[in-house]
């Protein structure tokens, strides 16, 4: 069988037994382009993701003491699940992640929902929300430790606070009020992201939904239930995981406002530890076992995730 | 080239070149001995002052022309670096990526780091007077803190004592002797209170708990008590004792018994002297070069700053808190490259009249001239003479206002090792009775050792 290639010149078709590999040899060449892309990405992530990732698994299974690297079995993670501020550094991490689902998943989802219902002014309201996002977390963090979070009268939270008859508080002076004024800061600062994610969800949902809803005699919060919530499920689900995945990489917020550990531990986050063994603590193999445990839990996290969303499909 | 060719071809040029740069990341330079065809060295050298420091990085390279005109042999090539020189973590980052220069800055607390990162070298047999012609003036304390089981790491170019630095307007303002420092924590407490009245956010005095500076702060007011972080051995702490538990009531004291510390605590280096630059600070515990970065780098005035001696509790301290800096030579460099690192570290750190030491340039910079510090040389030697005489001749800060310390010697403790590791931990204590009117200091402390010996029996 005779075919003709791109270049118009004829060539006789191989015999049968060779057709196959010619086949596969010509479905590589064509695909070459692909393939070429696909080592250029390989590469990239194996040198950039992957490599960096293995070389800490194994650093956490190793010590360098004067410049000679031993493996230590499971040293390293005995002696960092043994320090006392591990079990402090989860809690303070899982309190966090906690609330912040509590607050920062809650209220974007409901100011989604107030400005979608509103006519006017629509595209202003909305560059508002979003504006937080858009100021560098750092300086957002210093404006909230120095200005908001004042302990004297003079802070802003204070002044307010005291101008309503309440009593004050010390912020982030306070063990008790650390997590608490981390989560305020953080959801300030990240809540305009997910109410846009929830807008574009919202406006997704067909209108006769809510017609048929009303019709039926449904009040405002029974929509909300009934039409909203299974409609957005996905995205919900989506922003939920998302949420406990970069909340418990909780870091910048305990290092700039509370300075690192905060009053007596109470800001100190796995991440932060982490950072404490690794450059302060001259221990990088304890830091990488520590990593080691956190891409555990949270990869713990992403399972049950993908499997509760596999199963509600 | 058609579109698909064109694609073709860049996907191609794209994998190659990341399997070129990927070759070359691990392909060690062919010539690392430092020395070209002619003989001439080349070393690098890192802390070249930053753009924003015009004058300082003028003098730096200054002193690179007149040193490599004197030493034609010998290439130097400066790189800045940044924050390396006074941040611990980017240190770390640099020490554990091996990007170091080949002489390179650290504290007195790193040689444990630098030696278990396996990067320094052992100069030991290369430091002499012929490389180094002040050499046998330095203090031998200070080559002490740089030596390792007999063996030398690095060469000290600072190097600082603690004491009580306090504002003289302040003092004055609040019917204070200006003159006359307290000398006792007692009597700290008491000029604090008054100080504090004063009002306006003023602090009697201040105080850190975070960022490690706490834990840093803790051992020098522990050493005043007579105490000590370590024990003997180095494998236990020894801190919870009533040493220990007099800092923390001293400051305890201050804070809620008599409400002269301030409102806002967790400070770190830069907040206390943020504060302290804005005449909000009334006395806290420093090092001389604490009021030089309050007039550099936070506007304050020479003029409103002097110091005295650390504070004991009922009379003179029994120990302070001394450290200081000093310059690694990163191991595999070749003889010739050691031998001109230290000879550029003698002339530009260790000649009295030259580099750092040299005041005549320094006077009409405003860059600060008769501060009782560094204090590089030994009592008595001729060093010390020289580098002593020039530095009265060039005084442009008041003396006087640093003569009270410098006649009242305290005794000098060097840091405790694994430093570092200890002052994060010590700064939970200090910001628990900064923070909090019922702390509880004897669990504070028992924590904090419970910590303490679980890092020093991990060896980290």
């Amino acid at each position: 069988m005779a075919i003709m290639t791109a270049s118009g010149v004829t060539r006789t078709a191989p015999p049968a037994p060779v057709k196959a590999r010619g086949k596969a040899a010509r479905r590589w060449k064509d695909n070459l382009t692909g393939h070429a892309f696909l080592i250029g990405a390989v590469l990239c992530f194996a040198l950039f993701m992957w490599f960096p990732m293995i070389r800490g698994i194994v650093m956490s299974f190793q010590r360098t003491r004067r410049g000679e690297t031993t493996w230590v079995g499971w040293d390293n993670y005995t002696r960092i699940v043994a320090d006392p501020s591990f079990w402090i550094a989860w809690k303070n991490t899982f309190l966090f992640t906690i609330l912040a689902l509590v607050l920062g998943y809650a209220l974007p989802f409901f100011v989604a929902i107030l400005l979608n219902e509103f006519r006017h002014a629509k595209g202003y309201l909305r560059v508002l929300v979003y504006l937080p996002v858009m100021l560098p977390p750092a300086s957002a963090l210093f404006l909230f430790k120095y200005y908001a979070y004042d302990p004297s009268e003079a802070g802003l939270f204070n002044a307010i606070l005291k101008a309503l008859h309440l009593p004050t508080s010390e912020w982030m002076q306070s063990p008790t009020m650390t997590i608490p004024a981390m989560v305020i800061a953080s959801t300030w600062m990240n809540m305009g992201s997910a109410v846009l994610i929830y807008l574009a969800s919202l406006q997704n949902i067909p209108g006769e939904l809510y017609e048929a809803a009303e019709l039926d005699g449904a009040g405002v919060w029974r929509r909300i239930w009934n039409v909203t919530i299974p409609q957005t499920r996905l995205i919900l689900a989506l922003l939920a995981m998302l949420q406990i995945v970069a909340t418990m990489q909780l870091f910048i917020e305990p290092l700039i406002l509370a300075n690192g550990a905060g009053t007596q531990d109470s800001a100190t986050s796995v991440a932060y530890l982490i950072y404490q063994h690794g450059f302060f603590q001259n221990d990088l193999n304890g830091a990488a076992a520590l990593g080691v445990i956190m891409l555990v839990v949270l990869a713990a996290f992403s399972a049950v995730y993908v499997r509760l969303t596999t199963k509600q499909d | 080239m058609s579109v698909p060719q064109y694609r073709r071809a860049a996907a191609l040029a794209l994998a190659a070149g990341l399997g070129i740069s990927l070759a070359a990341c691990s392909t060690k330079s062919s010539d690392d001995s430092g020395t070209d065809a002619s003989g001439k060295v080349t070393i690098t050298v890192d802390c070249q002052p930053v753009g924003a420091q015009k004058e300082l990085l003028a003098n730096w390279n200054a002193d690179v022309a007149e040193f490599e005109k004197q030493n034609p042999d010998i290439t130097i090539k400066s790189v800045s670096v940044g924050e390396q020189c006074n941040n611990p973590p980017d240190f770390t980052a640099r020490l554990a990526g091996g990007t170091m220069t080949d002489v390179f800055y650290g504290y007195m607390t790193d040689l444990q780091q630098v030696l278990d990162s396996g990067q320094a070298a052992d100069i030991t047999a290369a430091v002499s007077k012929d490389t180094i012609p002040t050499w046998d003036s330095v203090d031998p304390a200070l080559k002490e803190v740089f030596t390792d089981e007999g063996k030398l790491y690095a060469i000290p170019v600072k190097n600082y004592s603690m004491g009580l630095v306090y504002n003289k307007a302040l003092f004055s303002k609040a019917g204070l002797d200006a003159e006359n420092p307290p000398k006792t924590w007692a009597e700290v407490r008491t000029a604090a209170k008054k100080i504090a009245g004063l009002g306006g956010g003023v602090a009697g005095f201040s105080e850190y708990s975070a960022g490690n500076t706490g834990g840093w702060h803790f051992t020098a007011e522990l050493y005043s008590q007579g105490g000590r972080v370590l024990s003997e051995d180095g494998k236990k702490a020894a801190f919870n004792d009533a040493a220990g538990k007099q800092v923390l009531q001293n400051l305890k004291d201050m804070r809620y018994g008599d409400n002269s510390m301030g409102s806002r605590q967790l400070l770190q280096w830069g907040d206390l002297l943020t504060n302290a630059g804005a005449g909000k600070v009334g006395m806290f515990i420093g090092a001389p070069d604490a009021t030089q970065a309050i007039v550099s780098q936070f506007q304050g005035k020479y003029s409103d700053w002097a110091m005295g001696p650390m504070p004991g509790q009922d009379g003179p301290a029994k120990g302070t808190l001394g450290g200081g800096e000093g310059y690694f030579f990163k191991k595999g460099l070749s003889d010739a490259q050691i031998k001109a690192g230290l000879k550029w570290i003698a002339y530009q750190k260790l000649t009295p009249g030259k580099g750092q030491l040299d005041y005549v340039r320094a006077k009409p910079q405003n860059y600060p001239v008769g501060l009782p510090q560094p204090l590089l040389f030994a009592n008595g030697t001729e060093a010390q003479k020289q580098e002593l005489e020039l530095r009265k001749a060039n005084a442009n800060v008041d003396t006087a206002n640093f003569k009270v310390f410098e006649d009242n010697p305290v005794q000098i403790v060097g840091e405790p090792r694994n430093a570092q590791a200890i002052y994060a931990v010590l700064d939970s204590a200090m910001s628990g009775v900064l923070t909090n009117p019922d702390a509880n200091i004897d669990a504070l402390l028992k924590t904090a050792e419970e910590k303490v010996n679980q890092l020093q029996a991990a060896g980290s």
